[in-house]
């Protein structure tokens, strides 16, 4: 099949969830909610010193977006599997890849929407300078994101379909995403402190690397995690 | 009726298991004396330098037995032959432990010689993320039941856990300066050195028969698991 018609697919699984999503809004208003929860927590888990949380500031959004954001992969496919729908969607034609790429990006719209209202949150709560950075700090959030929401909707894709998928997930995803976190930490701490070393640019190469070997890798092995 | 089962005869342990462990084993405690008479005790470290005869051998032969996870989990996927599935889960099981004895060792170690039990440096912290993301791995094994899912899903896990060592053991580098130059034969002072290589020979020779004994009992395992879902389909009275 053409690659016209495999992304006529992949958009039509990405505007059917992101509708889905859309009616419902609940699951999207639980994670900012919760976001937002973990958010003020972490300010009475390290605070009440203003200069130590602006310090923690890059660590404590990136773990705020990767456990709320957590719960949004097994949800995705727990729609699907709900009355059978998983399979029907197994049976069209075409290439199964794109049932990974739509959900892939209907996740990554997902989360970077929920990091548009949790970011200022966070900045506010924090006394985080976001502004003086917003471009290279918008490339740090969405290859950071990429890179998450790919593992996690491919990790997802298995454990969704067992009995211990909310603990088994996590499990399985958070010990792979530790160079993410490492390298979105440290580019997000090193422009928020004005990058005056220049030292966000090496992690965001990492970044990109991280990405590229993922989302192919996963690509690539989609086939055998679905095939039953 | 207890009429043998026409499999059985293939489950038997393969000839040279045990004479093979019982020389890995004899090997195993040579390399270790030699290892101990040869060296005299390292100027600022006493005989505690004593322990690199396990702690390095341990942490290279982990990574050996989990490359040997990446071949068969890519041989699994590619020719579908349960006995790499067997092979790999087997393989990751050693690489665990060996995993858990190389920071166990290392803790051991650092807490004399750097004052304190763990500390960040990027060889620690790589060892330690390879033991959460191989015991995803088991997670993930023990929570799926049917076998052929199970090979696939644990085999794909396998390998992105393997390739993501190289991008955990660089972002961790990076994000702590490297304090201390790799060991190896070279960094050592020679009276280690063929104290280090014989065991790790030692360790290589241990792995390769705690694979093939893990993937010997495992063969078994499945041949129980099969005869008994056979017993119960046909109704008969399970004998023992």
């Amino acid at each position: 099949m053409s690659a016209g018609h495999e992304w006529s697919r992949v958009s039509a699984m990405v505007w059917k969830d992101l509708t889905a999503e859309w009616r419902a809004k609940a699951s999207f208003h639980a994670v900012v909610f919760l976001a937002g929860l973990i958010l003020m927590l972490f300010g009475f888990a390290l605070g009440p010193d203003q200069d130590a949380l602006a310090e923690a500031g890059a660590g404590i959004i990136w773990l705020t977006l990767l456990f709320s954001g957590v719960l949004t992969f097994n949800r995705c496919y727990e729609r699907e599997l709900e009355d059978g729908a998983f399979e029907a969607l197994l049976l069209y034609p075409g290439d199964r890849r794109s049932l990974f790429l739509g959900k892939l990006l209907s996740n990554l719209a997902f989360l970077l929407m929920v990091e548009l209202l949790i970011l200022p949150a966070a900045a506010l709560l924090y006394g985080l300078p976001i502004l003086e950075s917003v471009l290279p700090l918008a490339v740090v959030l969405g290859l950071g994101t990429l890179g998450f929401v790919t593992l996690g909707t491919f990790y997802a894709a298995m454990a969704s379909r067992l009995r211990a998928r909310e603990v088994l997930l996590p499990l399985l995803l958070f010990p792979m995403l530790i160079p993410l976190l490492l390298a979105s930490v440290e580019a997000t701490g090193a422009l928020l402190e004005g990058d005056a070393m220049g030292r966000a640019a090496g992690w965001i190469r990492l970044l990109v690397v991280f990405d590229a070997v993922f989302v192919t890798a996963s690509f690539l092995a989609f086939e055998y995690v679905i095939e039953e | 009726m207890n009429t043998p089962d026409p499999n059985v005869g293939n489950l038997r342990a393969p000839r040279w298991l045990t004479p093979f462990g019982l020389f890995a084993l004899l090997f195993f405690i040579g390399a270790q004396l030699t290892a101990f008479f040869i060296s005299p005790p390292e100027r600022d470290m006493g005989n505690l330098q004593k322990i690199i005869y396990v702690h390095l051998p341990g942490a290279w032969l982990m990574g050996v037995a989990y490359l040997v996870v990446m071949v068969a989990s890519i041989g699994y996927l590619w020719k579908r032959r349960e006995r790499q599935d067997l092979v790999a889960a087997s393989a990751a099981e050693v690489g665990l432990v060996l995993n858990g004895l190389t920071l166990a060792l290392g803790s051991l170690w650092a807490r004399p010689t750097w004052g304190v039990w763990w500390t960040w440096d990027p060889r620690l912290t790589t060892t330690a993320i390879l033991f959460v993301i191989f015991a995803g791995y088991f997670a993930l094994r023990s929570f799926v039941d049917d076998d052929d899912r199970r090979a696939r899903w644990s085999a794909v896990v396998g390998i992105l856990g393997f390739i993501n060592f190289i991008i955990v053991y660089m972002s961790v580098r990076w994000w702590r300066t490297l304090h201390q130059v790799q060991s190896s034969p070279e960094t050592l002072d020679s009276p280690y050195v063929l104290g280090v290589r014989l065991n790790a020979i030692a360790f290589l020779f241990l792995m390769i028969f705690f694979i093939a004994y893990r993937y010997h009992i495992a063969r078994i395992e499945r041949a129980t698991q099969s005869l008994e879902e056979e017993r119960a389909l046909t109704g008969g009275a399970v004998h023992v």
